[in-house]
């Protein structure tokens, strides 16, 4: 059963992670993380992946290397530090570098077909459906001319595959 | 011909319309959501005096650009000659922000090139520069009597573009009031 | 000298294909057999000079012949050869070379193995795929011509985009091609259906192989790019929803709708004229991939050329031929009508829920990517919209897709009790529901999303196996061998497909939840922990290759005391573009991938050093294998094959 055996597998790897966890503070030679604050750094991150890189168009901050990017990273990181939240932070740069920078697009007046565009479409596809459905259910196929009627019977002639005479 | 098995083509000669509009944009230029807005303050050192300062309401009553250039920005060069001759010609004031360059680099550019600027105003960290969204150099910045930034253009200015669009802007903006 | 025969044999092609538009369709309308026999030699004819017009280029790259400006501009004396000639497509002229070298490929494919289908049939298969054809040949003829000339030659060449100088890249857009251009054979097909007005049961069969076949490409294709971009551009993403991606993901839901459809349509004959749309459609998001990345309409890293001329041209290509066919389409269709009815409980209603659904994904992708544009051309302002929207409407919409893919196999033909279903698969579902909770438990990562995905995938797995077993079970007496080879290989080709999926969804929704990574400063002999791994640092040495130079280092990772995968990832410096590049290393696993890159070196001497932890990753790119494995089954099956038998006989009665 392979559900049983991802399931082994994972617990195996998480007992593994937790029994590391406490080796790391007395391991020798312990390389410095980047960050002195992973916790904020996570932070800096998330929020930089949703936002655009100007310069370089269709990355994120969190992805280039961009003088910009770097910069933004930096603004970031700083506001996030004092405390300010990750929607104040966006706010700030939406400020000075408009929507373009956030890849989520704000709701308001002129993005209002975008959000609810896909619902709109669902509901069509659905009534849609609906309404060819029970179209179907009373509807009888048309007879058929006599040309299906001959080209019909070469193919009953011919053999039809296993797949349709299994129906 | 029944309506409804038109509305694929309707949808689709829509799409196409947008996409010959498309063509003509460029999606490299950002428009800044700074236009109709105060200039964000600043007071900083200047570049050819490190002693004295420029700020923002030196220039208050007066309509002024403001150009964000740097020694190493290649396309700063194209628009030099334009500005050398706006400063000339005595048009309109022009302020150089200097961005995240090195002051004896940029002192070295002006030389090669000439100054248009009347004043220059130094950026070194590019502090200034995000407050005011710049992405790229050059930028350029027209503001009005009262600090409003009144339009922003992004990449070298084009004497065509000056003549057409800042000119009148320019114009417009001194007379009034 | 070379390069002129290049020019000259495309200028060949641009004719041959010019013959093949026009003369079998004026023989198809007037009932010429003379003109309709024109189509097969001039499209293989075509493919000759195509083929050799591709040859001349590829040996101006090779020789580095750089008086043809395409080779100038694209390749390096230094560029190890593989790059010297898969550097011919990894720009705007030589793909759309490679673009019209496959419609050529593909055309000759039709010709080859669809030799039985009516003459007339087959002369307005042609020669709509020769229109499109001239289209594109003479757009790169007079746009984007790759024989241009260089003079006088620069003494060197500028190299090949270094993030073009992978492997995956060497494979990637063959087959993203291959796959964009082969649903112009099921394009071709529904206009040839259209033209003649004869849209029956037998059209479907003919198109169906060809369809499943550009799929798997198209698959391939997209699956092939996405591990390129996990391990090339260093942080370990996978699908960025950047609208080049979108492109090619939009002809691939709409190619997916449209397999199920032709299903339907050939069995039962129902949907004709929504089966005709959807080849219509699925074609023109090729078309409209093709437009948005050549271009520059959309920006994208990934963009090869953009160009508003280059952008004019295909646009209106565009609008002749999608903008032609939907008026056709328009025209046709009311007369369309009638196939068998079916209750509201039948496999039809199912597939016809999920071409709904999937029309529908397609719809939402398509006015994200270009929702910017619309605001934009309207002046109402500048938006990005990037994956935390694609992912809100993508994901929901997704479920009900899933859930349906897993019942629809179970559900008889024309007509099913709701009930009988209930009690069949109740059971699975339920279970579903305990173990995706059960396992987001006891991985540690109960969120809505841990649990949907690991829900969904249960479902997958268990759904495929309660097949399985049913289908077995359909011919008691026999022995399980006989039972499992009576089994036509169409089957197994859904059952394969759909099993993909299920896999996919482990990999995602796993990867999506678990990985972790850490960003560090490293000495030689220093080591940092990471998801149960030691990871120590081996120190870097400095690799010099023909076109680049590179600092590696060297990386040690353990479990324990057990030494697991020795890792080098690399920074290089490409010296032709002086462009920098991370290379990331992999500890490819089953159940995890080791990923590891490296960043810049700081002031102490230590490196800045990415580590990743990346559990089931690689069942995202399994999953897709066994779909493209179930599209190759199906295509075998030998229905198709035997097709050719059949139509001898009943060719007979028609030209009697």
């Amino acid at each position: 059963m392979p559900a049983d055996f991802y399931l082994k597998r994972l617990l195996r790897a998480a007992t593994l992670a937790l029994a590391c966890l406490g080796t790391v503070a007395h391991a020798a030679g312990e390389a410095v993380p980047v960050s002195d604050d992973p916790e904020l750094e996570a932070r800096v991150l998330a929020l930089s992946h949703n936002l655009r890189c100007l310069v370089c168009q269709n990355e994120s901050v969190a992805e280039s290397r961009a003088p910009l990017a770097v910069d933004m990273r930096n603004q970031v990181r700083e506001q996030l530090a004092a405390g300010r939240s990750e929607q104040e932070v966006v706010d700030f740069l939406v400020a000075r570098f408009g929507d373009f920078v956030v890849f989520t697009p704000p709701f308001k007046a002129t993005t209002a077909l975008l959000w609810i565009g896909p619902g709109v479409l669902l509901v069509a596809g659905v009534a849609g459906l609906a309404l060819r459905l029970r179209r179907r259910l009373n509807e009888t196929p048309a007879p058929l001319d006599d040309a299906e009627r001959a080209r019909a019977r070469a193919l009953l002639a011919a053999g039809s595959s296993p797949e349709e005479s299994r129906k | 011909m029944k309506a409804k098995f038109l509305v694929p083509l309707a949808i689709f000669l829509l799409l196409a319309g947008f996409l010959a509009y498309g063509l003509k944009l460029n999606p490299r230029e950002v428009p800044s959501p700074l236009v109709g807005k105060p200039a964000p303050a600043f007071r900083v050192a200047q570049l050819q005096a490190p002693d004295a300062s420029f700020g923002t309401e030196d220039m208050r009553g007066q309509v002024w650009l403001l150009n964000v250039w740097a020694s190493w920005c290649v396309s700063c060069r194209q628009e030099h000659p334009l500005l050398v001759d706006l400063g000339r010609r005595g048009v309109v004031p022009v302020v150089g922000l200097n961005y995240k360059d090195a002051p004896a680099d940029a002192m070295g550019y002006l030389a090669q090139h000439g100054n248009p600027y009347t004043t220059i105003a130094v950026d070194p960290n590019g502090a200034v520069g995000f407050d005011y969204g710049v992405y790229g150099t050059p930028e350029t910045f027209l503001i009005d009597r009262d600090g409003v930034i009144r339009y922003k253009h992004i990449g070298p200015l084009t004497r065509e573009k000056f003549d057409r669009v800042l000119m009148p802007m320019i114009a417009e903006l001194s007379r009034a009031g | 000298m070379i390069a002129e025969l290049g020019h000259f044999a495309l200028i060949l092609a641009l004719v041959l294909a010019g013959v093949q538009a026009v003369v079998p369709l004026v023989g198809a309308a007037r009932n010429r057999y003379a003109l309709m026999a024109v189509g097969r030699p001039a499209a293989q004819a075509q493919l000759f000079f195509l083929l050799f017009a591709y040859a001349c280029l590829t040996w101006a790259f090779i020789t580095s012949d750089f008086s043809v400006r395409l080779a100038a501009s694209n390749s390096h004396t230094d560029t190890p050869l593989i790059y010297k000639i898969t550097g011919v497509w990894g720009n705007h002229e030589g793909s759309l070379l490679l673009w019209a070298t496959s419609l050529s490929l593909w055309t000759v494919a039709v010709t080859i193995f669809s030799r039985d289908l009516p003459e007339a049939f087959m002369a307005r298969v042609l020669g709509v795929l020769g229109a499109i054809s001239a289209g594109f040949v003479s757009f790169t003829l007079f746009t984007s011509n790759p024989f241009t000339r260089l003079l006088p030659a620069v003494a060197e060449g500028r190299d090949l985009n270094p993030l073009l100088q992978d492997p995956g890249m060497i494979i990637h857009p063959p087959l993203l091609y291959m796959g964009y251009v082969g649903f112009s054979v099921a394009f071709a097909f529904a206009i040839a259906a259209l033209l003649s007005g004869r849209l029956d049961a037998a059209w479907a069969r003919w198109s169906r192989p060809w369809t499943t076949v550009a799929w798997v490409f198209l698959t391939a294709g997209i699956a092939v790019g996405s591990g390129w971009a996990y391990y090339e551009l260093g942080w370990g993403g996978w699908w960025f929803w950047d609208p080049v991606e979108n492109a090619s993901f939009m002809p691939w839901l709409l190619g997916t709708a449209l397999i199920h459809s032709l299903a339907v349509t050939e069995k039962r004959g129902a949907f004709r004229n929504w089966t005709v749309l959807l080849a219509i459609g699925a074609f023109s998001m090729s078309l409209l991939g093709t437009f948005l990345v050549r271009s520059g309409v959309l920006t994208s890293v990934l963009a090869v050329a953009t160009d508003p001329a280059r952008g004019l041209y295909i646009l209106v290509l565009l609008v002749l031929v999608i903008g032609i066919s939907l008026t056709l389409f328009a025209w046709r269709a009311p007369k369309l009508t009638g196939g068998g009815s079916f209750g509201l409980v039948s496999r039809e209603s199912t597939l016809l829920g999920n071409n709904v659904l999937f029309a529908v994904v397609t719809g939402a992708v398509l006015l994200g990517t270009m929702y910017p544009l619309f605001l934009d051309a309207l002046n109402l302002g500048k938006i990005s919209v990037g994956p935390p929207y694609f992912e809100a409407v993508f994901v929901p919409l997704m479920v009900p897709v899933i859930v349906l893919m897993v019942i629809g196999p179970f559900v008889r033909w024309k007509g099913d009790d709701g009930a009988r279903l209930l009690r069949r698969l109740a059971p699975a579902a339920l279970v579903s529901l305990v173990l995706g909770a059960g396992l987001a438990l006891a991985v540690g990562h109960v969120t809505w999303r841990t649990v949907l995905g690991l829900t969904l995938a249960a479902w997958v797995l268990i759904g495929s196996l309660q097949l399985l077993l049913a289908r077995i079970a359909e011919r008691p007496g026999a022995a399980a061998a006989a039972r499992l080879r009576g089994i036509p290989a169409a089957w197994w080709g859904m059952w394969t497909a759909h099993l993909g999926v299920g896999v996919f969804i482990i990999g995602v929704t796993m990867v999506g939840s678990l990985e972790s990574g850490l960003d560090v400063k490293m000495k030689e002999g220093q080591s940092a922990q990471l998801a149960g791994y030691t990871f120590t640092f081996r120190g870097v040495e400095d690799v010099e290759r023909a076109n680049y130079v590179a600092a590696r280092a060297t990386l040690e990772v353990r479990a324990g005391e057990r030494r697991v995968a020795t890792l080098t990832p690399e920074k290089r410096l490409y010296l032709a573009q002086q462009m920098p590049m991370t290379e990331a290393s992999l500890d490819i696993g089953p159940f995890r991938d080791v990923y590891v890159s490296l960043g810049e070196q700081v002031e102490d001497g230590s490196w800045i050093v990415s580590l990743y932890h990346k559990p089931f990753i690689s069942w995202i790119w399994l999953g897709c294998t066994l779909m493209g494995l179930g599209g190759i089954f199906a295509a075998a099956d030998r229905r198709y094959r035997r097709l050719a038998e059949r139509r001898a006989a009943a060719g007979v009665v028609q030209t009697a």
